[in-house]
């Protein structure tokens, strides 16, 4: 185990922008034994990716290796010929990427995708590719391994193909595989799957990895060493275990803390004026097909309501019934007493007023042509009727109520702004309406997680503040410990549980609940390995399909 | 202005002999009466005189001064472009912006009409319903404008189909805007970008079919000048050229100068649209 596989030294790669090289990794030094796998962790601009592509000698197009030695078993890969490493690539290293379903070629079947490598590397035929396929696909426990592969992308579920992608790259049994974030995609519930298939197989093969992520409860399950990575800079390396149980330095420390963060009890709770928002016995779908089946939720003035499941339960579905986007086809929706119109046209501006949402993704929610001031000012405008000098002050009050200094960021545009920034821009756009109800959906969900507990901090206080009331969509049960008061388990369009967060996160658990949280990953290096030993029969049950 | 002035000084030496090349032939185009040595109709020589002083490019089958010609046709050639150009925009990004946001029944009308207008070939198009309506400017603008715009209401259909699905139309939808707001402020200045590379890229086209049209005998019409007419009044002459000397090559080669004359222009535009394709690609990061 203490043969040397991989060693990069002092590596620089700089990336090209505006017609100039920026350094994107500032000497980093690698090094992996065999079988050994390595957790690269930081928030994203860190150069995780980066690093990782170059243990294959491969840079991003625009980038280029500017300094530095990279020796995979003793062969230099910085000067190698594009022959030499194409040779290597695939054979002997491979990639899994972060989202299978756009990394496979949708007009391929799985088969012929991972026949590909080994038959051109001429490591198999095709026949013997085949089979041993088939026998990848049982071991990294894919439904029904004889025919899966027969299949195309677009007719397996996310998590198949993350684990058939995952077989594909074992398929010429390479000495290193590079996982480039392979379950950042998934759903909690299906995480698991994946991460014990790709524990299980690389483990068996003795095949080194290197491991890319920015959760560290991932990591702490894969890697048996992890190092830190900040603005292409190497932080700290040490073993999983002592990372976890001692982290040396600050940045470190700063990361684990975020796990910390927990949300005092409102101040006020208004119990006796009665619910703010009410959905009763609410169905909605798109066409034909019920998305929400009887949803029935009461929510009280000033309290965050977490609704939390995996993807496709029907919480955004909620959300855009209670936003108006999308008339229910049953059910009623009632405001403060008053029933709210279905439509969203139907609703007095004033109404509408009241109910605003935060989406999840800053980058689509922010009109890119527009300034910020024009993103804020808009809703004055339009709903408050602020004009000119009066609008102004209020956009500044705004900004500087999200912490950002306004003489600093009033004229900006959204590209000009970090991802926090951009959420914070969306919560001002937000506030700027002066709603009681606010929807964040997985507000926090695109962030790094030093950058979420920021917004998280942020909302808070905002809450405290001007009495908000939050509906909390999210899938990280992290994020709802930290900030719900009462929480809504989905799945398949019903609500399977509610109740205080404190009645929900203590047993008994109603099935699905159970299922959920006992799936979230935790800081210890022993909690999938335990978890796996327990569920036993769980994981290792096929997929239905 | 800044941005405009900061783009221009960082463009790269392709745009700039575009937009020289451009700036040429609206100068051109302007100043015709005064930069022409002779009027555009008038016969002022006898005829296919040679390359010399006072007419440098010689005269044609009818002795008028070929320079002078070229200068006017400049204008007209380019002018009544330009014309339809605009006016088939208009149209097209109109309906096309409408169709994207309004959808249902007004998106399959306009899309059917548009779909029946490009079944036919639109050379062939052009040509019957010139023949009916008879070969004045308007008719001409008219027709190739209709026919330009189902190209442009595609184009600016799809791009706002794909503005409209990001999360701030969405927000824009919930906060209850009404829908010239939303194409005016959140879909245009997104959907600028492309649908300026296509005004370049499309008045070419329109250009080159005006001429076309005109060298078909159905454009515009004599004696007004048009490089196109210019180019089917001479092209015979090719087959006369002679290389024994300059005199008499000068001959064979008069079809040659409107022929690039288009040429050049098309090229000058559309090196102009590159760089403007370009950097509105740079500015989506």
């Amino acid at each position: 185990m203490t043969d040397l596989l991989l060693e990069m030294k002092d590596i620089h790669i700089e990336g090209r922008s505006d017609r100039q090289w920026k350094p994107i990794i500032k000497g980093v030094d690698l090094t992996l034994n065999r079988g050994e796998i390595l957790g690269l962790i930081g928030e994203s601009g860190a150069g995780k990716s980066t690093l990782g592509l170059a243990a294959m000698g491969y840079t991003k197009g625009g980038c280029r290796i500017s300094g530095g030695s990279i020796h995979f078993d003793g062969q230099d890969l910085v000067g190698a010929s594009n022959e030499a490493l194409r040779q290597l690539r695939g054979a002997r290293i491979a990639y899994v990427a972060q989202s299978a379903a756009a990394a496979f070629n949708p007009a391929y079947r799985l088969i012929d995708q991972y026949c590909e490598a080994p038959v051109k590397h001429g490591v198999m035929s095709r026949a013997e590719a085949q089979s041993d396929a088939v026998q990848l696909y049982r071991k990294i426990r894919l439904p029904n391994p004889e025919d899966i592969g027969f299949r195309y992308p677009h007719q397996v579920s996310g998590g198949q193909l993350q684990r058939a992608m995952t077989a594909m790259a074992m398929a010429c049994r390479p000495d290193l595989i590079i996982f480039d974030e392979p379950t950042t995609a998934l759903d909690v519930t299906t995480q698991i799957e994946v991460l014990a298939a790709i524990r299980g197989i690389v483990r068996e093969y003795n095949t080194a990895a290197i491991y890319i992520t920015h959760d560290l409860a991932v990591v702490a399950q894969m890697a048996d060493k992890i190092k830190v990575l900040l603005r292409g800079e190497e932080v700290e390396e040490s073993s999983a275990r002592d990372m976890l149980a001692n982290p040396q330095q600050d940045y470190t420390k700063s990361l684990w803390a975020v796990r910390d963060f927990r949300r005092a009890p409102p101040a006020a709770r208004h119990l006796d004026e009665g619910p703010l928002l009410e959905i009763r016995d609410m169905t909605a779908g798109y066409g034909a097909v019920d998305i929400l089946k009887g949803i029935n939720l009461t929510i009280t003035r000033g309290t965050t309501v977490a609704v939390v499941g995996e993807s496709g339960s029907g919480k955004s579905t909620m959300a855009r019934v209670v936003m108006g986007l999308l008339p229910p086809s049953g059910g009623s929706l009632h405001h403060n007493g008053a029933a709210l119109p279905k439509s969203g046209k139907q609703r007095p501006r004033d109404l509408q007023r009241h109910i605003q949402m935060i989406h999840q993704m800053a980058d689509t929610a922010l009109n890119p042509k527009h300034r910020i001031k024009d993103i804020i000012g808009r809703p004055l405008e339009f709903f408050l009727g602020l004009k000119g000098r009066a609008k102004d002050v209020r956009i500044r009050e705004l900004l500087t109520l999200i912490e950002l200094d306004p003489d600093e960021f009033i004229n900006r545009m959204p590209s000009e702004l970090s991802g926090g920034q951009k959420q914070r821009v969306c919560i001002a756009r937000a506030l700027a309406a002066e709603p009681d109800f606010i929807i964040c959906d997985e507000v926090t969900s695109a962030l790094d997680q030093l950058v979420a507990e920021g917004i998280l901090r942020l909302l808070d206080r905002l809450q405290r503040e001007m009495d908000l009331t939050y509906m909390f969509i999210t899938h990280d049960i992290a994020t709802v410990r930290s900030i719900a008061d009462e929480v809504v388990v989905m799945q398949n369009g019903v609500i399977v549980e509610q109740g205080p967060k404190e009645t929900i996160f203590s047993p008994p658990h109603a099935p699905y609940t159970e299922l959920l949280l006992s799936s979230v990953p935790e800081m210890d290096p022993d909690w999938l390995t335990g978890l796996l030993k327990e569920r036993g029969a769980v994981v290792t049950s096929e997929e239905p399909l | 202005m800044y941005n405009l002035s900061h783009h221009l000084k960082d463009a790269p030496v392709s745009a700039w002999i575009g937009i020289v090349i451009v700036l040429f032939y609206a100068v051109l185009a302007l100043g015709a009466p005064f930069l022409a040595p002779f009027a555009e109709s008038a016969s002022v020589g006898k005829q296919y005189m040679p390359w010399t002083s006072p007419h440098y490019l010689g005269t044609d089958a009818l002795g008028r001064d070929v320079l002078s010609r070229l200068i006017y046709g400049a204008r007209n050639t380019v002018g009544i472009a330009l014309v339809t150009t605009i006016l088939a925009f208009t149209l097209g990004a109109t309906f096309g912006l409408l169709a994207a946001t309004i959808g249902g029944w007004f998106d399959a009308i306009s899309s059917r009409v548009v779909d029946v207008l490009m079944a036919i070939p639109p050379l062939i198009f052009a040509l019957l319903i010139l023949t009916i309506t008879g070969t004045s400017v308007i008719a001409l603008i008219l027709v190739i404008a209709i026919l330009d715009s189902t190209r442009v209401f595609r184009l600016s259909r799809a791009v706002a189909q794909g503005i409209l699905t990001m999360d701030y139309i969405e927000v824009a939808r919930m906060r209850g805007e009404g829908m010239f707001w939303l194409i005016r402020k959140e879909v245009l200045p997104n959907a600028a970008a492309p649908l300026i590379a296509e005004f370049g890229l499309r008045f070419c086209f329109v250009f080159l079919f005006i001429s076309a049209l005109s060298f078909l005998g159905l454009g515009i019409q004599p004696p007004t000048a048009d490089w196109g007419g210019m180019v089917r009044e001479s092209a015979k002459l090719i087959s006369f050229a002679n290389f024994a000397t300059f005199q008499t090559a000068t001959f064979g080669l008069a079809p040659l100068l409107p022929a690039g004359a288009i040429a050049l222009l098309t090229i000058g535009v559309n090196l102009v649209v590159d760089w403007v394709l370009h950097m509105s690609s740079g500015l989506k990061d």
